[in-house]
């Protein structure tokens, strides 16, 4: 998928978990792309970051560590 | 009926059931035990003795005007009506007796006296009430001389037919005469052959709502009217739902199937395969001819109703474009080539294996279908992850109720509404949210209608004024007419009242819910940020409005939420479902009659596709394939190791095939290029594909990019299983063979076996054996016992042998309730300059989804092209009149439709059916989506509206394309 598109999402989903209480929203983001999204989905999300993750959330960036 | 598959006993027992007290009398000698209330007719029925009557039908109330049904009772004076005489203990009943035989035979001689006698010619014979008890109290002259009457002068007199019309009076018109209304493409009102017992009246208002019929006239002027004026059946408000039809115990409201092909002869009963309602139905025929379908009055979804597309909108079964054989093709520039299955199934599977040797396991997939039975999707998803040995498996939930699944699942700890259809009458307050229940579930709507009329009080949450907010004696307590796009705020901004003002069900919250997340979301909600005033210049919904409406359902008794996709198909999708969740929680409406939280299901099987395991993440009964001790189930059911990674969901498998690592689909009754948003997107990903193969009745939209066809079968051809939203599961029936030769089941099974699965299923009922041993919530589902009780709802098990009408009842299935905090994130989809207005996108009655089946039917009278809802202002300013064709741009591209306008849709909104593939409405919906789910954004799309000339260059091109896609060659010469 673009670039663009996956960003977005992902962002999406950080949006949504750093509204929840804990500490643990970087955990729980991760967990949420390990259960819902694809492994070439993860592969494309982890190949960005390594290439400077422009635009993504630093909750998504903090996730994708315990990818 | 001469024969019947699986009809319970569904007598007319003249009037409705009642609840109460046992009532202990004695009828003709016989002690009958009945609740309090109900009718001595009723009672009668009950204990098997059927009392004459005509204006007596159980789906309405009694009337009391025919005087048929007379009896005596002892200590009584006079023979009162037994429809409308309630029974009393210890009451002496005789329905038969000298004096009320007398009165019965003089009652029917007038009723004669003015119904013209072409018995043997009349769409009625063999159908009659009136014939019926003209024979049952023993008529045997007509005492009266020809006078005033309402017939035809062609066909009067009790003589043959050929006599009647030699002696037929030339030149001689009758006044009285009224010609036969046959505007309705369905039925037939043949005024000459009315009795005036009302019964269609009663049917339109107490059954339907709807309201459109009246007698007009005194006296012996007395007829049925539809509407008003010089309105006919189709100009009327009727919706043709044919509830009168039904209830009409004459020729007078017929079928015109009946009138064409004969009373029918044998009866199957089996489930609509429209909306997520799941109607159950009498398919009733003559040999494999369907004559008419006839609403199941034991149908515990429906209680003898339907719309008029269950009832009526079946004939896209033998449309003309029904494709019967298989097709193939190398590329999807060519025409197709009608191929035997063999050649078909081969051709695919080949291909299918080749494109995973070349480009890998992960790189085919399957849609299942909403549509189909749970045993094929059951099969299909079985397909990818036994046969083809990945998840990549998803449905059409996705692009519906996908939220659905996340935010109950994470709030209750199941995905599914937490009632039965039956509950409705037991609410007082509703929340209809994002939901249009007149046009989407017609007839839960009627059951939800005639609740309100009783009392219950109405909040409709919606940008559109929908018909529930005003229709006859219906109106909207509150009608929250949110801007699209704000459904949390304003769904928060209702807890926030509810918490803030102390209305909150304490007991219950301690008690069910985790108080610790309660205390943390109260904190949330009650912030100052999150109250009405504050989210009025967002929502554009008045602060005062919606304090009302959050106190009057936190106090005003049951309060009940039913939801549709208007909650579902947004940014935040998955957050509105878990708010809706929270208010249930909040005021305590979890886990008894007439509360709970009600996902109204789009499609008759979505709820069945989802539970078993269409989701790329899960299992069936919703287990994520992460969980060893589920995948060991499936392994050892199935002798193959199953993935533990999700599969690519519907967009995802579109984005991976742009990407080029998605190369093979098959697709089974979903038409993705229409349905699904972003079409130049779709039609680019199933473009870089090599091989989809589809699976459906008619060439759809998705079959132009597709190479292998493969013809389906209708839910009139097949047996299996439906389950709506109400987690029934209803039998589907075989009623004729499938005209393609295979069940759609079997085709699945032809190419799983062809790519090595060696299945060996010969009939769903061990799809459904196989379902159960894997699948804790269905344990206990068999056909067996389907027929015996009709339908069940899951969980059907061990611990719930009949299954489970209502959820949650001692605790929530995932323990404790979870509250969870439901921040409102503003989509990413704004007006601005460009593009200022908000689509949003819904259904009509007569329409279903992509049209596929009610364009094919005579439905399109009702709804031929899909037209753009505009606010007058919105309209002046852009020079745009009633009928103008305009253009639709979005970001995403554009397309002309015919403006409509109206002050339904408030300044700023604008609205679209999506019926037409010629509309192309979601060539302007965009690729954003649900957060936790990829459920598309439907209903919330920035756009600008301009005059137009004509079609859009996209539409012509994709016209064009469309018919080329569409030849097919010649059969060969032998």
């Amino acid at each position: 998928m673009s670039p663009e598109k996956m960003v977005h999402m992902a962002n999406q989903i950080a949006t949504f978990f750093r509204t929840q209480p804990g500490d643990d929203q970087a955990d729980r983001i991760a967990s949420h792309f390990k259960d819902f999204w694809e492994p070439r989905m993860r592969e494309q999300l982890l190949d960005y970051v390594a290439h400077g993750g422009a635009g993504l959330d630093e909750l998504v960036l903090k996730a994708t560590k315990r990818l | 009926m001469t024969s019947s598959t699986m009809v319970l006993d569904d007598r007319d027992m003249g009037t409705p059931a009642r609840e109460g007290a046992p009532v202990t009398l004695t009828i003709d000698g016989f002690e009958v035990v009945v609740p309090a209330g109900t009718s001595v007719m009723r009672a009668a029925a009950e204990a098997g003795l059927s009392v004459p009557k005509l204006c007596a039908t159980d789906s309405v109330a009694a009337f009391g005007s025919c005087r048929l049904c007379v009896v005596e009772i002892e200590g009584r004076r006079g023979t009162p009506a037994s429809c409308t005489t309630p029974v009393a203990e210890g009451m002496v009943v005789r329905t038969q007796s000298d004096k009320v035989r007398r009165i019965r035979k003089g009652v029917m001689e007038l009723y004669i006296s003015d119904h013209p006698l072409d018995c043997l010619t009349c769409s009625a014979n063999g159908d009659c009430e009136l014939q019926d008890m003209a024979g049952a109290v023993g008529l045997r002259d007509v005492r009266y001389k020809p006078g005033e009457n309402h017939y035809d002068p062609s066909a009067t007199g009790a003589r043959s037919q050929a006599e009647a019309r030699l002696r037929m009076p030339e030149g001689e018109a009758n006044p009285r005469y009224i010609r036969k209304d046959e505007s309705n493409p369905y039925f037939t009102y043949d005024p000459s052959k009315c009795i005036v017992c009302s019964r269609c009246v009663r049917a339109c208002e107490e059954v339907q709502g709807t309201f459109a019929l009246t007698i007009e006239g005194r006296g012996f002027d007395s007829r049925v009217k539809a509407g008003a004026g010089a309105d006919d059946f189709f100009a009327s408000d009727c919706v043709s739902c044919g509830a009168c039809v039904q209830a009409c115990p004459t020729a007078t409201l017929k079928e015109k199937s009946v009138v064409e092909f004969g009373t029918p002869t044998r009866s199957v009963v089996t489930t609509c395969a429209y909306c997520g309602v799941g109607c159950s139905f009498k398919a009733e025929l003559n040999g494999d001819q369907l004559v008419r379908m006839v609403p199941y009055k034991n149908g515990k979804a429906n209680r003898g109703h339907s719309c008029v597309k269950g009832r009526f909108a079946y004939g896209y079964a033998n449309h003309k474009d029904r494709i019967l054989n298989p097709m193939i093709r190398d590329r999807v520039d060519e025409p197709w080539r009608e191929v035997s299955w063999e050649e078909a199934i081969t051709f695919a599977a080949d291909r299918m294996r080749g494109l995973q040797e070349k480009y890998g396991q992960k790189s085919i997939g399957v849609i299942t279908s909403s549509r189909c039975t749970n045993e094929e999707t059951f099969l299909v998803q079985k397909l990818a992850r036994a046969v083809f040995g990945n998840n990549n498996t998803d449905t059409c939930a996705r692009v519906c109720h996908s939220p659905t699944g996340y935010g109950l699942g994470q709030t209750f700890g199941t995905s599914a509404g937490t009632q039965d259809f039956d509950s409705v009458e037991h609410t007082d307050v509703v929340i209809v949210i994002g939901a249009n229940p007149t046009d989407g579930h017609p007839v839960f709507a009627s059951r939800l209608k005639k609740r309100l009329r009783a009392g219950a009080k109405l909040i409709v949450i919606d940008p559109r004024r929908i018909d529930l907010v005003r229709s006859p004696h219906i109106k909207a307590a509150h009608h929250l007419a949110l801007r699209p796009g704000t459904n949390v705020a304003v769904v928060t901004a209702m807890a926030h009242v509810i918490v803030t003002e102390g209305l909150f069900d304490e007991a219950f919250i301690r008690e069910r819910c985790d108080w610790d997340e309660f205390q943390h979301y109260a904190e949330f909600a009650a912030d100052p940020q999150h109250s009405p005033e504050a989210t009025e210049l967002l929502t554009g919904v008045p602060a005062a409005e919606l304090r009302a409406a959050a106190r009057l359902f936190a106090t005003g008794g049951n309060g009940a939420i039913y939801y549709g996709l208007g909650v579902t198909e947004h940014s935040q999708g998955s957050t509105t479902v878990m708010g809706i969740a929270n208010l249930a929680m909040l005021t305590g409406n979890i886990g008894r009659k007439g509360v709970g939280v009600n996902p109204l299901r789009g499609q008759n099987n979505v709820q069945g596709s989802c539970d078993m395991g269409s989701f790329p993440h899960e299992l069936p009964g919703y287990r994520h394939v992460k969980l060893p001790e589920v995948r060991a189930i499936f392994e050892k059911a199935w002798g193959v190791p199953i993935d533990p990674e999700p599969g690519l969901r519907i967009p995802n498998m579109l984005d991976a095939a742009v990407d080029g690592t998605f190369k093979g689909l098959y697709c089974q009754g979903e038409d993705i290029l229409q349905s699904d948003p972003d079409t130049k997107h779709v039609a680019a990903g199933l473009a870089a594909m090599e091989c989809v193969i589809v699976h459906d009745l008619f060439l759809n939209e998705t079959a132009n990019y597709a190479h292998v066809f493969l013809p389906g079968s209708t839910f009139l051809e097949k047996d299996g299983t439906f389950t709506n939203a109400e987690r029934r599961i209803n039998r589907v029936r075989e009623v004729m063979a499938p005209r393609t030769g295979y069940a759609d089941w079997e085709v699945t099974q032809l190419l799983a076996n062809a790519m090595g699965a060696g299945w060996t299923y010969t009939h769903p009922s061990q799809v459904m054996a196989e379902i159960a041993a894997t699948t804790p919530s269905f344990a206990g589902v068999t056909y067996e016992l389907l027929d015996e009780k009709g339908s069940v709802q899951w969980p059907c098990n061990e611990k719930a042998p009949e299954g489970t009408p209502l959820m949650h009842i001692d605790g929530f299935v995932r323990g404790k309730g979870r509250f969870i905090v439901t921040d409102y994130v503003a989509t990413d989809e704004r007006t601005g300059a460009r593009f200022p207005l908000l689509l949003t996108t819904g259904r009509i009655l007569s329409q279903y989804n992509v049209g596929a089946q009610t364009r094919r039917t005579q439905n399109v009278l009702w709804h031929e092209e899909d037209r753009l809802e505009i606010h007058p202002h919105d309209a002046e300013v852009r020079g745009i009149k009633e009928g103008d064709w305009v253009k639709l741009a979005s970001r995403s591209g554009e397309t002309t439709l015919r403006a409509k306008l109206t002050d339904r849709v408030s300044p700023g909104v604008v609205y679209t059916t999506f019926h037409h593939p010629d509309t192309q409405a979601n060539v302007i919906t965009t690729d954003y989506s649900d957060w936790a789910t990829n459920c598309p954004e439907y209903k919330v799309t920035a756009v600008q509206v301009g005059l137009s000339n004509g079609p859009s260059e996209w539409q012509e091109s994709y016209a064009a394309q469309a018919e080329r896609a569409r030849r097919i060659l010649p059969p060969a010469a032998e």
